[in-house]
């Protein structure tokens, strides 16, 4: 049939037709199968390195192990700084869609207050998303079973077991130990970013601030292998963090809380140094306050109230307090009449209870209207006589008072270890015409020669002064701490002892006359704190205080009460003893005292028991 | 190796006796043992990639005993009743992807399914072999090359059930199911320059599906394949989690369930449609080249069963069948490997899966019947 015959031309005609298709298709084949070799040569030999780095960054990561910080002990062994471990709610940001929306879920478990909102979102823009950000610190059994129950509907959310610091005894010493808290924007621009890796916390003020370095510690690392959900598989390498030195201080906790509670209720600082090597052994402002709610940041309110207190709690008038120091100065400024050669023990001054200056109708007042009488310098000291000085001072002339008082730290800092202590100011004739562009007038050289016009100072500063002459001149540099402990090591390093200076002494026996004169202040009858020279076991050389308060700010006007409270005199107090043997030098100042002798002398009085007959039952 | 085998085939057609048992239950040898070889390297992938699950395991070797039992029942059907049948089983094919439009399961965003009460069934699986079966039987009925009207009709055959698939939305099933079609159109011999103008003509409405036939998500696929690094921890993680899977793999591979990116975690769908991935970060270059040939192979054997069909309905289908299963692998390697943007296209014969195992034993089945018949019809 011609139908089929035309199938069958057209049946071969199709098979050739096919045949040279399929080539075209096999051909096709090839090329496309060769396109993919091509491309796998290219990531797997070409660009295999640059995946293989990756695909180790994608299971491998360091973290960051935050050493432990050092402990703080004070001079027999007791804890006043530790890391309590404590639960802590974290969150890794990159794991939760919505944190806004979690942070909320999670109120309804455990009390989260706006205060921790707030930490926390600041704490988040500055960390890397993976990383481990905390929202509430020092959860509560209670808070920590709650939460672990309903885990499993928080990715992303971790209860996590931190050591935090903690001060055991509260707000005792706290304007020495300092205190730690949340590392914040400025710190983070100075420190070591990688040595912080992984800490939360850096010490802000006090010893922990100024030792740092050395209570930190050094980070350490793990390198762990995780999976794509960031779930830990295996710690593939480990270097372990060096934990931070521990600190010994020369404070006595138990002389501190002497101090303190001497000064409870009073606006006052105390500070009661080691004679022998200028050790710190109370170290007290008053009022304080109670670091532990700083540690993780305290709430805006408490801080506001302790902030705009008129006590000034956060204040540390031991170190930058600036008093005028009365008439504690006057066995430095006498002991410089008596080097200077200006006058001798016998030297007779009469005291009819005013001075004036030639050619001046300015009265120069005595604290006694009546007067002294005649009076020895040794007499002046005892019952502190302003007169006997105003004349002294005139011989002394500024230049010499300001000379012989540098000796003893006056107008400088005191360089003891905490950060932000005043210099305090000791006047002379270059400072006022550098500072008030004005020449010095002979009448300040007078009320200078009495601890007041001019002249301010810290109390670390009478302190070391008061010292320094227990030390017949041996200027020795104040420190809080007196050895650090690598952690692990049993030895102790000590810390040497520092040396600022020493008063070149032109005669022994003019210092001896001082000291019969300041013991005189307390174990005579007419001494200015003979009440506390009453039952005492052993021998006190002092000096009391009462400086005049000037310099009325202007906002301080319209509240009449508070402004004459706060225009009453401060009460001063410098003390050594024993006088045979010197232990412990005390300078204590009470803010509106009023009076040296009965406020602050007692005061030195407890401190000095609580050191040296504590000493000697220990 | 392939080229022995290949010439094996060869000799098959000359000794009648020797593999006398083979013929009978028409199971053409050589592509028997490409397909064992492969599926064997792929339950050695997958017991990796599945983390050592037997469970997974096991379902895929009962879906593998399945999909060949299927395979050898395929072969028993002799060509001529294949293409008897091939207009019914095309309008059964097309009212099931009409069901499914109206009355289908929603899965993972995409209408796909249709539930039979016994079981869940995919129409769209089965267009992958229906619309070449339909268009062979309809080019196969009259002398080739064919008219311009034939190609006309032809094309719209295809293009129906094609754009029913891409509305559910599945882009990969419908690619598939488009190209076997034009496989057959290619075949018969329309002439290059029609070939050509195809493809101007596709280039030239794919703005027009950008914007008005694709999904979001869809389009949110080409978008990401174009910059992955955009959206690193998203969508485009998929393929930045591939591309370091493959390239760290380097010449010999991380070696057997030693691969980090898929035994950790990182690469997502790991036992399906991205497995080539495992097997390239595990077994490396090497690996790919071993197992890129076996595909090879197995192309070829087709190739050359379709050279070898005696009727015009059966080369043209084996040919398509043939290049269709080529289009799989090029298609999934070229998407895992960054080539390609990501659609759902399996790795033929290793992904974990048993629709597309049981659609593709069918396709070698149809082969196996057209080479296998073949001594009877001239005989």
């Amino acid at each position: 049939m011609a139908n089929t015959q035309e199938k069958l031309k057209d049946h071969l005609r199709e098979t050739r037709i096919f045949s040279s298709r399929v080539i075209v298709a096999g051909v096709g084949v090839v090329i496309l199968i060769l396109i993919l070799l091509l491309r796998m040569s290219y990531l797997q030999i070409a660009s295999h390195e640059h995946f293989t780095t990756l695909s180790q960054n994608n299971r491998v990561s360091i973290v960051p192990v935050p050493p432990t910080r050092g402990l703080i002990f004070d001079r027999n062994g007791e804890v006043l700084a530790q890391n309590l471990p404590s639960f802590s709610l974290e969150l890794v940001p990159e794991k939760i869609d919505d944190v806004d929306a979690t942070i909320e879920d999670i109120k309804e478990i455990i009390k989260v207050s706006d205060n921790d909102i707030a930490q926390f979102n600041k704490a988040q823009k500055r960390k890397r998303a993976f990383q481990s950000l905390p929202l509430r610190f020092r959860l509560n059994e209670e808070e920590v079973a709650r939460f672990s129950v309903r885990q499993h509907q928080f990715p992303g959310v971790e209860i996590k077991a931190r050591l935090m610091r903690e001060y055991p005894h509260g707000s005792l010493a706290v304007h020495a130990l300092g205190y730690v808290g949340r590392i914040n924007e400025a710190e983070l621009k100075v420190l070591d970013v990688a040595d912080y890796n992984g800490t939360t916390h850096i010490g802000k003020t006090g010893v922990e601030r100024y030792y740092e370095e050395l209570l930190h510690g050094d980070v350490g690392y793990r390198k762990i292998e995780s999976n794509a959900r960031g779930r830990v598989l295996r710690v593939l390498e480990e270097e372990r963090p060096k934990p931070g030195h521990n600190i010994f201080l020369n404070l006595d906790i138990n002389v501190q809380k002497t101090a303190e509670e001497a000064l409870q209720g009073l606006r006052g600082a105390v500070v009661a140094i080691d004679v022998k090597t200028g050790g710190v052994v109370a170290l007290a402002s008053m009022p304080g306050f109670d670091p532990n709610p700083f540690v993780n940041g305290i709430d805006s309110r408490s801080y506001r109230m302790l902030a705009n207190s008129q006590d000034r709690p956060l204040f540390n008038r031991a170190i930058k307090g600036r008093y005028p120091p009365g008439s504690t100065m006057k066995p430095f400024v006498g002991l410089a009449g008596l080097e200077y050669d200006e006058v001798h023990g016998g030297s007779e001054v009469s005291c009819i209870g005013w001075y004036q200056l030639k050619n001046d109708e300015h009265k120069y007042r005595d604290w006694k209207k009546t007067g002294h009488g005649f009076v020895t310098l040794h007499e002046a000291i005892q019952e502190s006589c302003d007169v006997y000085y105003y004349d002294l001072s005139l011989r002394l002339g500024i230049d010499r008072i300001y000379e012989f008082n540098k000796h003893f730290g006056f107008g400088a800092v005191s360089g003891i270890d905490i950060l932000g202590e005043t210099s305090g100011l000791l006047p002379s004739r270059e400072w006022k015409r550098a500072a008030k562009h004005e020449a010095w007038y002979p009448g300040e050289t007078l009320i200078t020669g009495i601890g007041q016009g001019f002249n301010v100072m810290s109390p670390i500063q009478l302190a070391v002064g008061t010292a320094t002459l227990a030390n017949y001149g041996l200027h020795l540099g104040p420190k809080l701490v007196y050895a650090t402990q690598e952690s692990g090591k049993g030895t102790l390093e000590y810390l040497p002892l520092n040396i600022l200076g020493i008063v070149p002494i032109v005669k022994k026996e003019n210092w001896d006359y001082m000291v019969s004169s300041m013991k005189s202040v307390v174990h005579s009858l007419r001494g200015t704190a003979r009440g506390i020279g009453k039952g005492v076991k052993y021998t006190i050389a002092g000096k009391t205080g009462t400086a005049q308060v000037f310099g009325i700010a202007q906002e301080e006007e319209y509240d009449q009460e508070n402004l004459e409270d706060h225009l009453r005199d401060h009460a001063l107090f410098i003390a050594y003893a024993p006088i045979e043997d010197p232990e412990l030098a005390v300078a204590v100042i009470v803010e509106n005292g009023e009076s040296g002798g009965s406020v602050a002398a007692p005061i030195a009085r407890v401190v000095m028991d609580a050191y040296i007959l504590g000493k000697k039952r220990g | 190796m392939a080229r022995s085998a290949l010439s094996q085939g060869f000799e098959n057609q000359q000794q009648t006796g020797t593999q006398g048992f083979f013929q009978s239950i028409h199971i053409d040898w050589p592509l028997m043992t490409g397909i064992l070889v492969l599926v064997a390297s792929g339950l050695i992938v997958l017991y990796s990639a599945s983390g050592e699950d037997w469970n997974i395991m096991t379902r895929q070797m009962i879906w593998l005993f399945i999909a060949l039992t299927v395979m050898v029942l395929t072969a028993q059907i002799p060509p001529h009743h294949l293409e008897f049948w091939a207009p019914w089983v095309f309008g059964i094919g097309l009212m099931f992807l009409v069901m499914v439009l109206l009355f289908g399961d929603v899965g993972k965003g995409a209408q796909r399914w249709l539930n039979l009460g016994l079981f869940k069934f995919q129409p769209s699986e089965m267009m992958k072999f229906a619309v070449p079966m339909m268009v062979a039987w309809y080019m196969a009925s009259r002398p080739l090359p064919p008219s311009l009207k034939r190609i006309f009709i032809a094309l719209l055959i295809i293009l129906i059930p094609v754009g029913l698939i891409a509305k559910q939305p599945d882009l990969g099933t419908s690619i598939l199911v488009g190209s076997a079609g034009l496989f057959v159109l290619l075949f018969t011999g329309i002439s290059w320059f029609f070939v050509g103008g195809f493809l101007v003509l596709l280039a030239a409405i794919a703005p027009v599906i950008w914007f008005f036939y694709m999904h979001d998500y869809q389009r949110q696929r080409v978008l990401t394949f174009l910059h992955p690094e955009n959206d690193p921890l998203g969508s485009g993680y998929h393929i930045i989690q591939s591309k370091i899977a493959i390239g760290s793999g380097g010449l010999y591979g991380k070696g057997w369930l030693n691969g980090t990116q898929s035994q950790l975690d990182f690469l997502p769908e790991r036992s399906t449609d991205f497995i080539f991935a495992v097997f390239a970060e595990e077994f490396g270059l090497v690996g790919v080249i071993g197992l890129l040939a076996i595909y090879l192979y197995i192309i070829f054997r087709g190739l050359v069963i379709a050279v070898q069909a005696q009727s015009s309905f059966g080369r043209l289908l084996a040919g398509s069948l043939v290049l269709t299963f080529m289009v799989y692998i090029i298609v999934n390697i070229g998407m895992v490997s960054g080539l390609l943007p990501v659609v759902g296209v399996p790795l033929p014969l290793v992904s974990y899966g048993g629709t597309s195992l049981v659609t593709l034993m069918v396709a070698f089945g149809i082969l196996m019947s057209i080479h296998t018949h073949r001594k009877l019809l001239t005989s």
